[in-house]
């Protein structure tokens, strides 16, 4: 008997699990974004996590006036921030807003992978499309020559200097230094005088990768060589260790870095801001970021150039963000993604009237207006862009004059170009064993490093 | 006994009755109540684990469609030079917090046991860390280990001439500063667990033990430990369960640095799953799981065996 009613038993359990298993498998009928009434919804990037509530109302006036202007799209603004560790989870569960921007580095991949849409009919249609940079459109194309976003914030490495701390160090806050030599008497005057760091580097999260790869162009290595199509790790380039050389005296010998060995990205901001660290190397627009997040008083930020050494190869890396567009979304909502992308992004930078308009509405949000940034289309492009902006700048430009006035004369390169993120990881351990261990070899540390980074471009 | 279908009956009418017989047996209202359980347990934990399997035997990223690899993930994982680095790590997590963190519960509770009033004080504070919320208690516990001179530990150490120390930026001290946080956040709750049993202890015993003289350490030693062994067996089991599967710790203070000194192997796993802005390695992240949830099952079986006298008797 007992086998019966178990078999009965044992039937009604295996009929509820396939009706589970079957209710999970069933596809969900996908959501067009388009309503009865033919009105286009979609999600996009707004504001950062923990930003300003006038950063969030001024992001929601912006919507307003393009759903005046478009009344067939809705705009749906989500708190989001680019970050690698959730990136990769947000993509794969479908939960990332419509319209998102992503690294210059990432956007290759998510093309070759076709997880974001192609956009080259929409973006072609732009009035502007033409006038692009095209080393800075690269960015955004895939080998196929198709656009797959636009490009926005284009920046180059910066450093950015606490005048406060310069001045109670004894320093000429409008003299940054302009050679590594000066920048470490600086940093150790500073950590000696005042107790701050006055260097720090970040080292977690990828962006000690990015750090060091600032720091290598900028002495004349590179991370990466190019011949033809095939790509070589060059890890442990000359470059490469004269910056952890430089970064492990300035720890160990002159102690002018301060002992916090694991920033990342808004770690080190946050120190910056509240006045623990020096100088450090950021991106140009970083200064937004410092006023939304963390309130950093603008008498003490200054913004200049990196130093380049001699070298012939020494170089400033550069980057920026693609907006994209998720490939799971409608046309309907693509075409709307881009018109909100070029309304939010883009106008603002080729029309006076449209420049003009978001400068005011940022002003008057008390947002930063005319943080400095490089050309998406060319030089003159941007000039007129600032001049337009003029009125409503309310960052201390004379305080990043240094920066502004020379950028265009150095020489920008990118980032390494295969495997970027996965790379950064990897030298994020080499900055930490610099910053955290006094008798580190660097050497072997790079020559190891470089094995692993070869493995990791042979792989494809 | 166990077959009471005749052979003869045809099956529709045999299944027909033996259902009458399960329904008025009351079969079809168990399996009603059971039904929710087992449609959470199917959806939330079955079902995960199902595809975990299938997936350790795939290439994906979840968007495009998934490629059958066999043991490609396994291999990958074992030819990963920073597994040994995790493992490593993780045993020494683990041997840290059995060396620090088993016995300070256990001493906690004793103590307190012993006093006469207001126990439930102690109790409560012993078990506030339980209820503070873990991110914030490691945000807290940054703020005690900030590497400054202005650091809440480095100040109480300056104050006898020594420090400042970099407690989470140093390899040396990263893991037992995690350790320390942990054993601190976790002891309250077993610290509860030991109380509730230590007065199931017969107090007949201790006088017994007192008529004979005994003193305070032996009676600990002859009653109350012999008396607890029971659940000083499973607490032991769900702490190396619980210690060989430690990530937020060292995710939230460290993020496995410094240079991977505090990577461990659910750190690791992440790190697969999740390192890769592009969407990571799902394959080889699933099938370290499944090595360590079978490691885990393995050495919880020999714990079982090895100590199956002492925790039953």
């Amino acid at each position: 008997m007992r086998s019966s009613r178990t078999g009965v038993a044992a039937l009604l359990v295996a009929v509820t699990a396939t009706s589970l298993l079957t209710a999970c498998g069933s596809s969900t009928k996908k959501d067009t974004g388009t309503s009865a009434n033919g009105k286009v919804t979609i999600s996009v990037e707004g504001w950062r996590p923990g930003s300003e509530q006038a950063t969030i109302d001024t992001f929601k006036a912006q919507v307003a006036a393009f759903e005046a202007l478009h009344k067939n799209i809705h705009v749906d603004p989500r708190e989001w921030e680019w970050k690698g560790e959730t990136f990769a989870t947000q993509l794969a569960g479908g939960t990332l807003p419509t319209s998102f921007r992503v690294p210059f580095t990432d956007g290759k991949g998510l093309i070759e992978r076709n997880q974001i849409a192609d956009l080259t009919d929409a973006v072609k249609a732009l009035p502007y499309a033409s006038k692009f940079n095209p080393t800075v459109l690269a960015a955004a194309q895939g080998p196929d020559g198709h656009i797959y976003g636009l490009p926005t914030g284009v920046y180059g490495i910066g450093l950015h200097y606490n005048r406060s701390l310069f001045t109670k160090a004894g320093l000429d806050p409008n003299k940054p230094p302009a050679t590594w030599d000066e920048l470490r008497a600086d940093a150790k005057a500073i950590a000696d005088k005042t107790g701050a760091a006055g260097f720090a580097v970040m080292s977690k999260g990828n962006t000690g990768g990015w750090n060091l790869t600032t720091l290598t162009y900028a002495l004349g290595g590179r991370m990466e060589s190019v011949s033809g199509t095939t790509v070589s790790a060059s890890v442990d380039n000359a470059g490469t260790k004269e910056a952890l050389d430089r970064i492990k005296a300035m720890r160990w010998v002159d102690h002018s870095m301060g002992s916090a060995a694991l920033l990342d990205w808004s770690g080190i901001n946050q120190q910056f801001a509240a006045g623990k660290i020096g100088m450090y190397m950021s991106g140009s627009d970083v200064y937004s970021a410092l006023v939304q997040q963390n309130s950093i008083k603008p008498a003490d930020y200054g913004l200049a150039l990196l130093p380049m050494s001699d070298s012939p190869d020494a170089g400033l890396l550069g980057g920026g963000s693609v907006v994209a567009v998720s490939a799971k979304a409608s046309k309907a909502q693509q075409n709307a993604a881009v018109l909100w992308n070029d309304y939010y992004y883009m106008r603002k930078l080729v029309q006076q009237d449209a420049a003009a308009l978001d400068a005011k509405t940022l002003q008057e949000g008390k947002q930063p207006v005319g943080t400095p940034q490089l050309p998406i289309f060319d030089a003159a492009t941007l000039t007129q862009y600032n001049d337009w902006i003029k009125p409503y700048v309310n960052v201390p430009l004379d305080q990043m004059s240094s920066f502004t006035s020379g950028v265009f004369s150095q020489k920008l390169v990118a980032e390494p170009p295969a495997h970027t993120q996965e790379l950064y990881a990897l030298l994020d351990s080499v900055v930490q064993k610099v910053l955290s261990d006094k008798n580190a070899d660097i050497n072997s540390v790079l020559s190891k490093v470089n094995g692993q980074a070869q493995s990791l471009v042979s792989a494809g | 006994m166990t077959a009471t279908t005749p052979v003869s009956r045809p099956a529709g009418r045999g299944l027909l009755h033996a259902t009458n017989r399960w329904v008025r047996g009351g079969g079809l209202a168990t399996f009603v109540f059971v039904l929710p359980m087992l449609l959470i347990f199917g959806l939330f934990s079955w079902l995960p684990i199902v595809k975990a399997v299938v997936m350790s035997m795939q290439s994906t990223n979840l968007v495009t469609d998934a490629q059958w690899v066999g043991l490609e993930n396994f291999r990958q994982v074992f030819n990963d030079p920073l597994l040994w680095t995790a493992v490593k790590n993780t045993a020494y997590f683990a041997a840290l917090a059995l060396v620090f963190g088993y016995p300070v519960p256990l001493i906690l509770a004793v103590l307190m046991s012993d006093l006469r009033r207001a126990r439930w004080i102690y109790a409560a504070l012993a078990y506030v860390p339980v209820v503070i919320p873990p991110v914030v208690a490691v945000l807290l516990w940054r703020f005690f280990y900030d590497s400054g001179p202005t650091g809440v530990f480095n100040t109480v150490a300056g104050w006898v001439g020594l420090g400042p120390y970099p407690w989470l930026e140093s390899a040396h001290t990263a893991m037992p500063s995690l350790v320390l946080e942990a054993t601190w956040a976790a002891a309250g709750g077993t610290v509860i667990i030991y109380l509730a049993a230590l007065v199931a202890v017969p107090p007949e015993l201790y006088d017994a033990a007192e008529v004979d003289g005994a003193s305070i350490w032996r009676k600990i030693w002859h009653v109350t430990l012999p008396q607890l062994r029971g659940v000083l067996f499973i607490t032991l089991v769900l702490q190396v369960v619980g210690t060989a599967q430690v990530f937020l710790e060292p995710y939230l203070f460290t993020g496995g640095g410094p240079d991977h000194a505090t990577t461990t192997v659910l750190l690791l796993i992440y790190d697969y799953a999740f390192g890769n802005t592009l969407g990571g390695n799902y394959g080889a992240a699933t099938a370290l799981s499944l090595m360590l949830a079978v490691t885990l099952a393995l050495l919880s079986a020999l714990f079982f065996r090895l100590t199956r006298s002492w925790s039953t008797s």
